[in-house]
């Protein structure tokens, strides 16, 4: 018998253990514990079985609980399809054989390289109801702009209007380089038929760009989710609750009314829901997810 | 730079321009304007908000900012945390990006597989547990909880795209090497490596960018003022100061102007470091 460290799979698993402990301290680990603590009551001082009745207080007794979901799945809702087209748009227009292209690409980008903090601020500003640069534009217009974080109907678009600042920012870049990576041999046979722009988008850069899509639209969907720092820094919330997120009752309950079970259990409802979406997007992705040599 | 609807029609060359220019007026607006306004007196600001080109250019509000809340303290911790787990980050991943990519074992693409799954995770379900891990190690308020993590492969989508590129280096580079006499470790150090500036630089930008950026983390695990990183001394800021405007833009400038100049150097290699063929099922 060769001694271990002869042979290659044993190194090859030496490789990888840094993440499998890692997984096994951060992910799993807390996963059980996470689903365990959703069970019980719990303060970081004393801990008390109490079955089921978090999610039964949640669902039926906290109309906060129901009005972040409902928050969330709007914003969801609004900023995944806007959010994930946008993208597509200016990856393909940076995909372009234009001059400038590096300046461009810079200045799409630029808005996902501000911190989350600091757009916060910034935003708040361009949102300011009085002179900010969002109402001061509009005005010339003749527009009149609402009081975009006073007024509970119009803070939920604010927010919406937020995040599409980023659509230039990682999901563009993946596009842009599943973009790239499509061989021209293809659009080169695609004109010899005799097709042209609209038909070789249509017929070979949606479909080989598909599994990009797939998989911008699927953490697309798991990171609107969790919207948290603009709402905690610009509102807090408000007004009114209309930018309590999920992410963020999720947090209030946690680490300020330390109330540990409820939040872990709100952390699984979450869980829950994102697998279920997953799994549809899965089971339909068969129907417009091509994958290049195989039907896999 | 490849392209894909090569040369088009001279009036679709136009319309991308007119797009392109529009676009990225659009996108850049906020952060002029953020510079504008940093620049600006109060008393100038006060009656001439929107203009973009202040008429009388003021730096005293960096100073204000800066003297304001200890931010050199504020940026000094937020540098340390970032370099760390930058460099653990691209450090572990490679080593498994290695594992996974030129090795076979045992339940590789099980693992692999499980690895990817993580990506649709939420934070949420293992935050509350991973705070008790560190409540209980008595390492609230240290810098632990915020740099430990990333020692165990710097997140999926940072290995996955690590492999990615592993994966496009030829395995005879490897062959080679090895009936030289060269170790696995040797191997990875001097040979893939050196071959994977492009994603090595996209990894540590993507890890950069999520630690400089990190608010949740900060503001669960550090109590202590002087600890504290500039995304929180920022939201601090803002809560004593929020009435100078013109200072808090300073103060997010100072919190903006490192990560783009460093994107300004990382650019070349940075879109040439993601390699998706594996997003294609294989």
């Amino acid at each position: 018998m060769p001694k271990l460290t002869h042979r290659p799979g044993f190194w090859g698993f030496l490789f990888i253990s840094p993440w499998l402990i890692g997984f096994l301290c951060f992910t799993a680990g807390p996963m059980i514990t996470s689903l365990y603590l959703s069970f019980h009551k719990y303060d970081l001082a004393s801990i008390q079985f109490v079955g089921l009745e978090n999610y039964r207080r949640l669902f039926q007794e906290d109309p906060l609980f129901w009005k972040a979901l409902k928050n969330t799945l709007f914003y969801a809702v609004v900023t995944v399809p806007l959010g994930i087209t946008g993208s597509l748009i200016i990856a393909l227009l940076l995909n372009q054989n234009v001059k400038g292209i590096k300046l461009f690409r810079t200045c799409f980008y630029l808005p996902s390289l501000v911190p989350s903090v600091a757009a916060a601020l910034v935003w708040q500003w361009v949102f300011n109801s009085d002179n900010g640069i969002l109402n001061t534009t509009l005005s010339l217009f003749g527009i009149p702009g609402p009081q975009w974080l006073q007024d509970e109907r119009a803070t939920p678009w604010a927010f919406a209007m937020m995040s599409l600042w980023g659509v230039g920012g990682a999901r563009m870049v993946i596009f842009l380089a599943g973009l790239q990576g499509l061989p021209d041999s293809y659009y080169e046979a695609a004109r010899l038929d005799g097709a042209g722009s609209w038909r070789c988008f249509r017929q070979v850069t949606l479909p080989m760009l598909s599994p990009v899509m797939f998989f911008n639209v699927v953490l697309g969907i798991i990171g609107s989710f969790q919207v948290f720092t603009s709402a905690f820094v610009m509102t807090g919330g408000g007004p009114n609750h209309a930018s309590l997120f999920y992410a963020l009752y999720l947090f209030q309950n946690a680490f300020e009314y330390l109330k540990l079970g409820k939040a872990s259990a709100m952390a699984w409802i979450l869980f829950t829901i994102l697998l279920a979406l997953t799994y549809i997007q899965f089971r339909a992705s068969k129907r417009w997810v091509y994958y290049e040599g195989g039907d896999k | 730079m490849k392209r894909t609807y090569r040369d088009g029609h001279p009036a679709t060359k136009t319309l991308v321009y007119a797009l392109l220019i529009s676009g990225a007026v659009l996108f850049t607006i906020p952060f002029i304007w953020t510079l504008a306004t940093a620049l600006k007196s109060g008393e100038e600001f006060a009656s001439d908000p929107g203009r973009v080109i202040p008429r009388h250019f003021v730096f005293d509000n960096f100073h204000k900012a800066w003297t304001a809340l200890p931010f050199a303290r504020f940026m000094l911790n937020t540098v340390m945390i970032t370099v760390t787990t930058t460099v653990a980050s691209v450090f572990t991943g490679s080593l498994v990006a290695y594992g996974f990519s030129r090795f076979q074992f045992k339940a590789r693409n099980f693992l692999f597989y499980t690895m990817l799954a993580t990506m649709m995770l939420p934070g949420q379900v293992t935050q509350i547990p991973i705070f008790m891990i560190w409540r209980q190690l008595h390492a609230i308020d240290t810098y632990y909880p915020l740099i430990v993590p990333s020692f165990f492969g710097g997140g999926a989508f940072n290995i996955f795209l690590l492999r990615q590129f592993f994966l496009s280096i030829p395995k005879e580079l490897d062959e080679a090497a090895m009936i030289d006499g060269a170790s696995y470790i040797k191997i990875w150090w001097r040979v893939l490596m050196p071959l994977s500036g492009p994603v090595l630089a996209t990894v540590a930008l993507f890890s950069y960018l999520g630690q400089w950026d990190n608010f949740e983390g900060p503001l669960i695990y550090l109590n202590t003022p002087e600890k504290y990183t500039v995304s929180i001394g920022l939201r601090m800021f803002q809560d004593s100061f929020g009435t100078n405007f013109e200072q808090v833009m300073a103060a997010s400038v100072v919190h903006i102007l490192p990560t783009v100049i460093l994107f300004f150097f990382a650019q070349k290699y940075f879109l040439r470091g993601i390699n998706l063929s594996g997003l294609g099922g294989r």
